[in-house]
């Protein structure tokens, strides 16, 4: 089966003057479809600047970067954006809603981007708020809702047009435990149900159980990968916490 | 588009309060200052452009109306005896000095035309008519100068340079460009006047017979007549203005103004405009880190730009309508065409746009990395 990612010897060098700071150095990695992989490792190990280069947003200095199997390291300036749009989902650790748009709105915006408008746009943001169990909050503003909820509408939102990969930077670091665990829950099952690649980057150890494998970094290497599933059963465990939630929408995991 | 423009122009209404300000004032400068410009310019020009004539015979080298000198009066009958005239009539435009009955002196120019067949005559009279001016001593002024002249109603006589004026009737709307104000009479009176010999005029209005060729007939009269120019209405209307507008600098004074005002208002719309893309600045680099293109987040910005336009001109507008209503009884008057008004609708358009750069230039240079720093 093909990579969702395939990233390969990948290097990434900031010159400042006369400087030269090499952040990743020939990097290895990959992520299967339908495969969950935590990127974990200290401040500075180059944790984002792998998902800023993996999400084509910052360009590798060398090496090689695969998406679904398609060379993106040679591509323009102006082809870059368009595979973002097409194949990359992103959800950001201070959630990046625009707040001055209802959550309905937030969502359908990603939808016009690709060229997805109107009555359609409408009925596919309902959807889409319906798998992460916020259609009933499609007209609130994002200040009205609590820090979970905002996070699901960014789920919401980099579903939008049906990304084969999902970056996910520090998606819970803003969270309580138990939304935390809630947004990791339905991260994973994005990836499962439908074989997407989901990379997130995260510090926080108590969501690292629905990780299907957890990568190390550390001064910009590979420092140990986890190939081992044992954290399935701490994902178990934390599945069984959500029938004691306080907040009944926080609940809610209807993934299809 | 889902309304991120509307939405974000609006979310800050003390902002939006001061964007709207900004291009008010501009606005409402540019129409003040460019419809002073008109007003002055049709103003400069207004007794020859209502003439109804369609040649001047003027003196030699005549610059402008106020500055025609005398000549014989024996070319009258030369031009109506030159084929294609249909009439030609004597007209005097002369400074001259009207003194109030408490003593006061104010400059003024007079008028002298034919009241038989009143070309060259007042429009727009209010009070009175043309016939009362074939009497002796009877003048006609406009009602916007009744206080300077110390005119209160009809039948009040006054001093032209030492001679007796009795006014007959008013005039609404006929301004003069210079502090000067019109005052019509008869051109026997105005020769009484003006001071001038009895056998001289300032001016021949002519008037072609209907489906002449008025060049051929300029032509003719050109060579037959020495000592004097002959031109066209519209030619001699535009040697006027030219001089009033540009030589003595008055209009270029106005055109500057308008022009500051246009610049105001392009640093004031640039401000707040620049200020509201950098309070979402985050936003939009979260657009481009999900693929937007720029052209995308340049119509967000360009449309907050256009709203602000749109908005701001259809304020400054009201005030505007406004303001140039109430100049219409004072000195000066301020006319906004709706030629002028269109086009100042796509000025402040582009002035918004123009000032929607800076911040377009911004968010270019943005790099969507920032979505991951904090």
């Amino acid at each position: 089966m093909q990579a969702a990612i395939s990233v390969r010897n990948v290097t990434k060098v900031y010159v400042e003057g006369k400087n030269k700071i090499e952040v990743l150095h020939g990097v290895d990695f990959d992520v299967e479809q339908g495969e969950t992989v935590m990127l974990m490792g200290p401040s500075g190990s180059g944790k984002t600047t792998l998902l800023s280069i993996m999400g084509c947003i910052l360009r590798a200095t060398s090496g090689s970067v695969q998406l679904a199997g398609r060379e993106v390291t040679s591509l323009s300036e102006r082809e870059l954006p368009q595979v973002r749009l097409r194949h990359i989902g992103f959800v950001f650790q201070g959630f990046n809603l625009f707040p001055t748009l209802t959550v309905g709105e937030n969502v359908e915006l990603a939808l016009d981007l690709k060229g997805i408008r109107g009555d359609k746009a409408t009925q596919e943001a309902r959807r889409l708020l319906e798998q992460v169990g916020l259609v009933t909050k499609y007209n609130a503003f994002p200040s009205d809702l609590s820090g979970g909820q905002k996070q699901r509408v960014a789920i919401a939102r980099a579903l939008a047009g049906l990304p084969g990969v999902i970056l996910a930077d520090e998606p819970t670091a803003a969270l309580d435990s138990v939304s935390g665990r809630n947004v990791m829950e339905m991260m994973r099952a994005l990836a499962r149900e439908h074989g997407r690649g989901v990379v997130v980057v995260t510090h926080d150890s108590r969501v690292t159980g629905f990780a299907d494998r957890i990568v190390h970094m550390e001064d910009g290497r590979i420092a140990e990968a986890d190939n081992e599933s044992p954290r399935r059963e701490h994902a178990a465990e934390a599945l069984n916490i959500a029938p004691f939630l306080t907040d009944p929408s926080e609940q809610t995991l209807r993934i299809c | 588009m889902p309304p991120l423009a509307q939405r974000n122009l609006m979310h800050d209404k003390v902002r939006l309060a001061v964007t709207l300000t900004g291009v008010v004032f501009a606005v409402v400068l540019i129409v003040v200052e460019l419809g002073l410009f008109v007003g002055f310019t049709v103003t400069t020009s207004s007794i020859i452009d209502k003439s109804r004539v369609d040649l001047w015979i003027v003196s030699r080298g005549t610059p402008y109306i106020e500055q025609g000198s005398a000549f014989s009066e024996r070319k009258l009958y030369q031009v109506l005896a030159t084929p294609g005239v249909a009439s030609a009539d004597k007209y005097i435009v002369r400074f001259s000095n009207w003194k109030t009955p408490e003593g006061a002196e104010e400059g003024i120019q007079i008028v002298g035309f034919n009241p038989y067949s009143g070309i060259g005559g007042p429009w727009n009279v209010v009070e009175g008519s043309i016939e009362e001016l074939k009497t002796p001593d009877a003048v006609m002024v406009d009602e916007i100068y009744k206080k300077k002249l110390g005119v209160t109603k009809v039948g009040e006589t006054f001093e032209i340079d030492g001679r007796r004026a009795r006014v007959v009737g008013f005039t609404r709307g006929i301004r003069a460009f210079t502090t000067t104000p019109y005052v019509f009479t008869s051109f026997k009176n105005a020769q009484g006047y003006t001071r001038i010999g009895e056998d001289q005029t300032f001016f021949i209005l002519v008037r072609g017979v209907p489906g002449t060729d008025m060049a051929a007939l300029q032509e003719r009269l050109g060579s037959r007549l020495h000592d004097v120019g002959v031109l066209s209405t519209s030619r001699f209307s535009s040697m006027t203005r030219i001089y009033w507008m540009f030589t003595t600098g008055a209009g270029v004074a106005v055109l500057i103004a308008a022009l500051l005002g246009l610049v105001v208002g392009v640093v004031v719309v640039a401000q707040t405009i620049y200020a509201t893309t950098m309070d979402h600045i985050r936003e939009y680099g979260t657009l481009k880190a999900m693929g937007a293109p720029n052209s995308y987040i340049y119509r967000v910005i360009i449309t907050q730009a256009g709203i602000s336009a749109v908005a701001g001109y259809g304020l400054a507008m009201f005030v505007s309508v406004f303001i140039v209503h109430a100049s219409r009884s004072g000195g000066a008057a301020i006319l906004l065409p709706w030629q002028m008004a269109v086009g100042i609708f796509f000025l402040t358009l582009l002035m918004c746009v123009t000032a929607a750069v800076v911040s377009i230039n911004k968010v270019t240079s943005l790099d969507p990395a920032m979505v991951f720093r904090g």
